[in-house]
């Protein structure tokens, strides 16, 4: 079988995701067509070369709709020949992109893939697309459906975790992840956003606040408390019935921020990486998804990350680095349990909770994110895991080449 | 000008076209007190309507009726029938043609509403183009079918959200609520409201006469959805926690209210007339599911059949007490003294001491303010109500009261002094009812002058909301004090039962099986929060250990108590009952006797939210295996089941119907499954029967089948349903 390199990942910086962020005004097709010229082009690339682009994106309506990945690549003038398509396996969508690409190209069906995504959540809110699972009554009660933010809530309470064990996380996120800015650790993945005009709109990732501490936390109201007292609570009560009631802990500040972003990686053949001057960085050694319970949805991590180890005879002690999304504190320690392994190997430049989690894109941005680490420290194996809606799970194993 | 072509002596509707085009027709079925959509009045319906639409001459319908209330709705012997889908939705379409062609074929209708519209009968009153509805104190509007486990299926689900908006009709449709006019009024389900009949006619045509081109809202191109569809993003936000609402309240043990809204939010995504499609498939959905069926069996044909007397004795005229004494002014005393005084009895409740009797008045007096407060009762009905109630510590205010109920401590020896000293002031002629709830009447009677005069009236707290009474009929109760009792239960607005006497009579003795074998299973490592919640998902309104605090674990040991030493005066075996350990260590070991003490298998923390006490792990470890919630639930089930048998078997019970709705409505047995003898009707007597043995040889004795539902199941009978 054919291996999967990856040649080099390129990211937007995350632009806060409301009003006042600095992408608001930048169009999700304009977001993707930074990346894609910087990938080009910093690669001389023959785009002609380029087999198929898979584009991750949670909310394909409106800006984000219509093939968005075939919509970019025109707009970025791209060759014609270059197709696109894109894919929602909810927040593992970016990820989703790169295991897809990397199964192309081991396949050997195709040679030369580009993995990633987009979503301006400032624009088109989380939810916007509808949804079965949600409006419509039979479907939303067949399947016990709570947001995730309860599901987060009862991980904690089953778990454990107290208001301060999920604060205290958040606060390590948001101290590592300024670290690393201060270090300039992004500075080879990420690609300042310019607008039509040339100018630069954002450069650095936004919302990350070095000076959080649990006593500034201490003060936010838990997000998902009122909600679960209208009714969504007695919900997961009914499916965890050793459970009296739910301990609301996550709130804005120790949950991935909503953001808006872009990412795209280049993955191939090594006969195509020779031909065309690409230095393969990374390998993608195994590849996995899983489905588990939907109600509590987020404690995918675990089991993905398990099922691909599996598949490349690994076990959770030989991966050097971890990159474990944080869609929620409690989604991240509950992994780290399950997989018993040292916090300090994970997500050691921070997290979505300080750098924010753009739905879509976010997996191919942890990629990259992990490529660079590796390479800072010089290390050879990683794992990149996310949760993932209606109870699933992705992973991904990668090794320095 | 006059058209009789359908005024024959049988036909179900007249038809009366006047001097302006404008056809009246009313509803009005021979040899019956109300009209009911069924084939014999449908059919004609659809004649006269075609009648008028064929006739140039006709500009406008009013349509009305000729009973005293409108319409009550569908038919539900054929519903009840029917198991084929397909013949299902056929014949909602068919009935739905049928409205559109009344509210498409280009003359205005106009529904006067005389009276109550209620299921089909509304459905067919939103398929006109306009409603004007008599100022009828009595008249009730509302889209009922829920009810019975079933949704409006002849476009009620599509006119009525189209009309108020899906947020308004949803709880409307879901939980089948009846407006007086004035709500219908302001929800927007009525137009016009009319004084008089003649106004209400008068009216009605003159609608029709100033509006020839009228059409629904949804027919119109530029129809736009009130308060947006299940697209608008309000309206989405909404369905997103809708079902999590609906089911924290259902357990998903009533489909129909899912179908409901199903029906609601698809429908409003499409036209109008794909729209009734889908509703029929969601109606047809409802009309053969076995929750359906059961409700149907008990809450339609068993109600009805106990509200035309079927547990009354034959042979002694409707009656009704002149004046009713109350002893005993505590919580039961003094609600049962409201309800009382409500039904425009007079009433005396008397107490130890006149300071006691005021504070019992008071209830009354609290419950008053309320009503009025919120407009459910006027401030002169409240003020004649409470004149009704003479509060007194002195026995002698009981002459002339020709009932009394007796509400005092559960107490042989105190009951036995009351009941002579009243006796010896009361109507001779009167009855004497004990309110007891565990102490067997015929030994209450025993100190009576008139033993034939003695019955037991068993209430339910809180006695102003809750709807039945158990009537007791000790050895020597005469058929008589029955007949007069059970007219005055009906009289205050409950439902009685009728059972013989013995321990716990029927209601006690079942409801306890439930909250014995929550303790049962705890004993048996249960998780006690899966007890609790399998409790609440087999459709009971509480989980057994919280229910259990309620009542007291102290009042259960006392009882158990009791019951072993009378069984041991008589000689007889003590039943099988890992309960009771249990229950005695927790109130004479752990000194947690209920919630009344903030302390019993919950914790009541002051200010907080009750929880499950940590000590109960400890004392009673929860087990590594869990048995499944399935077969908690059944465990539930089935014990109550297997004792309304034995009841059943002992006499104590002497129908199906009073079985059913007497747990319905006594102690809130889960309605879907129609009660204890539906809900073996429904599993299959043979399938309870091995079950119930599986269960004997894991749990114990307790479980052993009752010998008639054995007989039954050997000869393959099922609890019949009313008497044929």
């Amino acid at each position: 079988m054919t291996e999967a390199y990856v040649f080099d990942a390129v990211r937007t910086p995350r632009g806060k995701g409301k009003k006042d962020g600095s992408l608001h005004q930048i169009a999700p097709v304009d977001l993707l067509k930074n990346v894609l010229v910087e990938l080009r082009d910093r690669h001389a690339l023959d785009t002609s070369q380029v087999d198929d682009v898979v584009l991750g994106c949670v909310t394909p309506v409106g800006e984000q709709g219509a093939d968005i990945a075939r919509t970019a690549v025109l707009y970025a003038d791209w060759d014609q020949s270059v197709p696109g398509v894109t894919q929602s396996r909810f927040c593992a969508s970016g990820l989703e992109s790169v295991n897809l690409a990397a199964m192309k190209v081991k396949s050997g069906e195709e040679h030369l893939v580009v993995a990633g995504g987009v979503e301006s959540m400032s624009r088109w809110p989380m939810g916007s697309d509808g949804g079965a699972m949600v409006m419509d009554p039979r479907v939303n009660a067949k399947m016990d459906f709570v947001p995730q933010g309860i599901g987060a809530d009862l991980i904690a309470t089953l778990e454990g975790f107290s208001r301060e064990d999920v604060d205290a996380f958040a606060v390590e996120s948001q101290r590592r992840a300024a670290a690393a800015q201060e270090a300039d650790h992004f500075r080879r993945s990420v690609v300042p956003v310019k607008d039509d005009v040339g100018l630069t709109v954002l450069d650095h990732d936004e919302t990350v606040r070095g000076t959080t501490t649990v006593e500034t936390l201490s003060g936010l109201k838990p997000s998902f408390q009122q909600m679960g007292v209208m009714g969504f609570d007695a919900t997961a009560l009914r499916k965890y019935p050793t459970v009296e009631e739910i301990n609301h802990v996550h709130h804005a500040g120790n949950s991935s921020g909503i953001v808006d972003g872009a990412s795209v990686v280049l993955i191939g053949s090594k006969d195509k990486g020779v031909e065309l001057g690409l230095k393969p960085r990374a390998r993608i050694v195994s590849t996995a998804v899983v489905g588990t319970e939907p109600t509590i949805m987020l404690t995918g991590p675990g089991p993905a990350s398990m099922k691909a180890l599996k598949k490349a005879g690994m076990t959770p002690k030989d991966i050097d680095l971890y990159e474990i999304n944080e869609a929620f504190a409690a989604v991240v320690l509950r992994a780290i349990r399950d997989l018993d392994i040292d916090p300090a190997t994970v997500n050691v430049n921070g997290g979505a909770i300080a750098l924010g989690h753009p739905l879509g894109a976010t997996g191919a941005m942890l990629l990259g994110t992990l490529i660079d680490e590796l390479e800072r420290q010089d290390k050879s194996t990683g794992l990149i895991t996310l949760c993932v809606g209606g109870g699933m799970g992705i992973a991904t194993v990668i090794e320095r080449v | 000008m006059v058209a009789n072509l359908k005024d024959s002596p049988e036909s179900p509707i007249r038809y009366a076209v006047d001097a302006d085009g404008i056809a009246l027709i009313t509803l009005d079925m021979p040899g019956r007190s109300q009209n009911v959509l069924n084939d014999s009045l449908t059919g004609p319906f659809r004649a006269v309507i075609e009648q008028a639409y064929g006739d140039d001459a006709v500009k406008g319908l009013v349509i009305t009726s000729g009973k005293r209330d409108f319409l009550a709705g569908a038919d539900i012997d054929g519903l009840y029938r029917m198991t084929d889908p397909a013949e299902v939705v056929a014949m909602s379409d068919a009935f739905k043609a049928l409205l559109r062609q009344l509210e498409t074929g280009g003359k205005p209708v106009v529904c006067a509403l005389n009276g109550s519209a209620l299921g089909g009968g509304l459905e067919l009153a939103l398929a006109c183009h306009h409603r004007v509805a008599l100022n009828n104190p009595k008249a009730k509007f509302g889209l009922v079918e829920v009810k019975l486990g079933l949704l409006p299926g002849g476009g009620g689900t599509q006119r009525l959200p189209r009309m108020i908006g899906i947020q308004t009709a949803l709880p409307l449709l879901m939980e089948g609520k009846e407006l007086r006019v004035a709500a219908a009024k302001a929800q927007g389900i009525v137009d016009e409201v009319a004084d008089t009949p003649e106004d209400l006619i008068a009216k009605a045509k003159a609608w029709a006469k100033a509006n020839p081109k009228a059409t629904q809202p949804w027919d119109d191109k530029k129809f736009r959805y009130p308060g947006g569809d299940a697209k608008h993003p309000a309206v989405a936000q909404m369905l997103a926690i809708a079902p999590s609402m609906l089911r924290a309240k259902t357990h998903g043990n009533f489909p129909a209210t899912l179908h409901i809204m199903a029906s609601v939010v698809e429908g409003s995504l499409v036209d109008f007339d794909n729209a009734l499609k889908i509703e029929s498939r969601y109606f047809a959905a409802c009309v053969v599911s076995p929750e359906a069926k059961n409700m149907i069996t008990t809450l339609w044909y068993q109600l009805n059949h106990i509200n035309k007397g079927g547990s009354r004795p034959d042979g002694f005229e409707r009656s009704r007490f002149s004046k009713v004494g109350i002893l005993g002014a505590g919580m039961m005393g003094s609600a049962i003294a409201y309800v009382s005084a409500r039904a425009g009895f007079d009433v005396v409740l008397k107490d130890v001491s006149q300071d006691g009797a005021d504070k019992g008045k008071a209830y009354s007096e609290s419950l008053v303010k309320k009503a009025v407060s919120k407009g459910r009762m006027s401030k002169e009905d409240g003020a004649a109500l409470l004149d009704k109630i003479l509060p007194t510590g002195d026995v002698q205010d009981l002459a002339g009261c020709d009932l009394i109920i007796e509400a005092v401590f559960e107490d042989r020896g105190l009951k036995a002094k009351v009941t002579q000293e009243t006796e010896a002031v009361m109507d001779a002629n009167g009855v004497f009812a004990s309110n007891t709830s565990t102490l067997p009447i015929t030994g209450l009677a025993g100190p009576s002058l008139r033993p034939d005069r003695f019955i037991g009236l068993h209430f339910f707290s809180p006695a102003d909301k809750m709807p039945l009474v158990e009537i007791i009929k000790g050895e020597q109760t005469s058929a008589e004090t029955l007949a007069r009792s059970f007219d005055f239960v009906q009289q205050i607005k409950k439902t009685p039962i009728v059972v013989n006497d013995s321990r716990g009579f029927y209601t006690s003795r079942v409801f306890s099986t439930y909250i014995m074998e929550g303790i049962a299973l705890l004993a048996d490592g249960v998780h006690p929060r899966r007890i609790e919640m399998a409790g609440l998902k087999a459709g009971m309104p509480v989980g057994p250990l919280a229910l259990h605090d309620e009542v007291s674990l102290s009042l259960s040991l006392h009882i158990m108590d009791q019951t072993r030493k009378d069984l041991e005066a008589e000689g007889k075996p003590l039943p099988d009952a890992p309960a009771h350990d249990l229950i005695r260590k927790m109130v004479v070991d752990l000194d947690r006797p209920g919630k009344k003490a903030g302390r019993g298998f919950y914790d009541y923390p002051e200010g907080g939210k009750k929880h499950l006490w940590a000590g109960l792990a400890e004392h009673w470890p929860v087990a590594a295996e869990q048995i499944s919630e399935d077969e908690i639930v059944e465990r539930m089930l089935l014990a109550q089941a297997n004792e309304t048998v034995r009841c059943l078997e002992e006499g104590v019970l002497e129908s199906v119907w009073d079985a059913n709705i007497g747990a319905i409505f006594g102690w809130g047995f889960a309605p879907f499954q129609g009660g204890p003898l539906q809900y073996l009707n429904a599993y299959g007597l043979d399938k309870a029967v091995a079950r119930l043995r599986e269960f004997a040889e894991h749990y114990g004795e307790r479980f052993s089948p009752a010998t008639r539902l054995v007989e039954m199941a050997e000869a393959g009978e099922a609890f019949e349903r009313v008497p044929a």
